[in-house]
């Protein structure tokens, strides 16, 4: 993760701030940055999304493929995770330093999505045993202002909500022999239910109290962090502890207490703008990369 | 309560041109733009020579000098020039110097016969201080100097040798580009809002809550820990969200815009002026007081 060096005064300020519920930015400790959510920004991929949070960067493409379904699981499709830090982001993911964190990102998303409720990996089969829809979901760091899991979280659930994967039929002929048809229709595909999908809230101890989304700076003065995966519903469905400090049972109860609340407003929120996005439907103008 | 908004990006208009022209034009060129076909300028910075043309090497705007031409950028590095302030971060500790980074492309340079001594005692400095060096300033620690010299590689070598420099305490750094801030006359200024700022030449802008008394062992060895009181916190914060705006809408960093900015933003709430729609705002109201000002 890209990190800033910090004067210890200047640590002992944010500190104090955060006892006080007032950060650097005037936020609270419940408080996220401003958030941009854009949708269908990639063109050759079944579903895309972008999101900015303050000074991070995010890009998620989903592509659709066909592929054969997992031995242990014969009737349900899955999704592949890949995380690229690129050098784009921060220096020090020049060359191969952003892998170790790619791959840390990536296996955070498998355990987020591994519940069985999360998406319904059912509605991807096509042929149990032999054809199913597999979602690789390529995930791309533009620019690393902190809070990294958070905002690849909302962009992973928003380029999920935008994923359209085309209806195919299976036809079987007198031998047997399954043969799988693509509808002729571009407009013609299923939607994904996204409802289930778990948003990943981050929270750095700071002292005595604990702050949400925080910036490089306040990540610095933190020595322990808990990421939490929260469904809309608040349920928790996986928990993970990051950095070299400890955590006593109480404060991460009150963490947890914390996440929850925050997590099913930003639930609230992220469904609120894309319901809104795709409301405008194509009069949208689209912002980009350009705009 | 938690408060989170999300939107949708809206696509940057164009920016209106400012109503009332200032000394005419601004030429503004790209890189590789013809700036004169002319050869009988001599080219300066941001410039070269190709095939009888002057053509920018930079995205700024032209600016001439009799015959001199040269392309003022944007946003570039820190260049040092003697006798402007800056704020540093110490980066390395070496045997008789610090190496301090200034957003410049190469560290800058205090040496430890440079730096003031506790108590302000002039003497040599010995193979002690040279141990104790340390002590005075680590890695991450910030620093207010003034350039004392350029080496001809282009690296600044600064001193703090003046009471009003040296070691910074409790405060907020904003990093923006060199080019937003004003060249003036002082660039410590005491704010009647409630705080004081530094604004480095070099980009580096430090706000920090202002000391009730002017401390005698100066130079700031000690740096005071203590907790600052909230309302100094907010005072703060708001400067720094009113600096951060006004970096976003390009304009000048000086004591009387960002004082005009800290006022027009008193009606919104301190968090609210990260906001795209507030920010406009503050700064369109900021940018007519100051045309009021000057006309």
């Amino acid at each position: 993760m890209a990190s800033v060096v910090l004067s210890e005064a200047e640590k002992v300020y944010i500190v104090h701030g955060v006892q006080e519920d007032l950060r650097l930015d005037g936020r609270g400790c419940e408080d996220y940055r401003c958030a941009e959510v854009e949708t269908e920004v990639v063109s050759n991929t079944s579903g895309s999304a972008r999101v900015k949070l303050g000074h991070t960067d995010v890009l998620v493409g989903v592509k659709a493929e066909m592929g054969t379904p997992k031995l242990e699981k014969p009737d349900e499709g899955y999704l592949e995770f890949f995380v690229d830090c690129s050098a784009n982001a921060t220096p020090e993911f020049e060359g191969r330093g952003g892998e170790e964190l790619g791959t840390e990102i990536a296996n955070t998303l498998y355990g987020v999505f591994s519940s069985e409720s999360s998406v319904d990996l059912k509605s991807l089969c096509i042929n149990p045993r032999e054809h199913c829809w597999v979602l690789y979901v390529d995930v791309l760091l533009l620019e690393c202002g902190g809070n990294l899991f958070d905002a690849i979280s909302i962009a992973v659930k928003a380029a999920l909500f935008n994923t359209r994967i085309p209806k195919v039929r299976v036809l079987e002929d007198e031998e047997g022999f399954k043969e799988i048809e693509l509808s002729d229709d571009p407009y013609d595909c299923i939607r994904l239910n996204v409802d289930n999908v778990p948003c990943i809230v981050t929270l750095s101890k700071i002292g005595y109290r604990h702050v949400v989304d925080a910036t490089l700076q306040e990540a610095a003065c933190s020595l322990a962090s808990l990421l939490i995966s929260v469904t809309s519903k608040g349920t928790l469905t996986s928990m993970k502890k990051v950095g070299k400090g400890s955590l006593d049972p109480e404060s991460i109860f009150e963490m947890l207490e914390t996440g929850k609340r925050v997590g099913k407003s930003l639930h609230v929120a992220l469904q609120k703008t894309l319901d809104e996005e795709e409301s405008l439907g194509t009069s949208r103008q689209k912002v980009g990369f350009l705009g | 309560m938690a408060a989170i908004t999300m939107r949708l990006p809206v696509a940057r208009k164009a920016a209106a041109p400012p109503s009332a022209p200032r000394g005419g034009e601004k030429h503004l060129v790209a890189p590789g733009d013809t700036i004169t076909t002319d050869t009988g300028y001599m080219r300066g910075h941001g410039t070269y020579v190709e095939e009888e043309k002057l053509i920018a090497s930079v995205a700024g705007a032209v600016e001439r000098v009799n015959k001199l031409v040269c392309v003022k950028a944007l946003k570039t590095r820190y260049n040092g020039e003697v006798g402007d302030i800056v704020v540093g971060r110490i980066t390395e500790v070496q045997q008789k110097r610090w190496k301090v980074e200034t957003n410049s492309r190469l560290d800058s340079v205090l040496l430890l016969s440079s730096m003031n001594l506790p108590g302000g005692e002039l003497r040599r400095r010995s193979a002690e201080d040279e141990l104790a060096m340390r002590d005075y300033l680590q890695e991450g620690d910030l620093i207010s100097a003034e350039v004392q010299s350029v080496f001809s590689d282009g690296a600044v070598s600064l001193h703090t040798r003046s009471l009003k420099y040296g070691k910074l305490g409790q405060g907020v750094l904003v990093q923006v580009s060199p080019s937003l801030v004003k060249r003036q006359k002082t660039h410590f200024h005491d704010l009647p809002c409630g705080a004081s700022v530094i604004l480095g030449n070099n980009g580096f802008i430090w706000i920090y809550p202002t000391p009730e008394q002017k401390d005698e062992e100066a130079g700031g060895f000690t740096t005071n820990l203590e907790p600052v009181p909230l309302s100094d916190r907010e005072v703060i914060s708001r400067l720094r969200n009113c600096i951060v705006a006004l970096v976003t809408q390009k304009l000048m960093l000086f004591d009387t815009s960002i004082l005009y900015c800290y006022e027009a933003s008193l009606p919104h709430q301190i968090k609210d002026i990260l906001k795209p729609e507030v920010m406009e705002e503050i700064v369109l109201e900021t940018r007519q007081r100051l045309l009021d000002l000057e006309g």
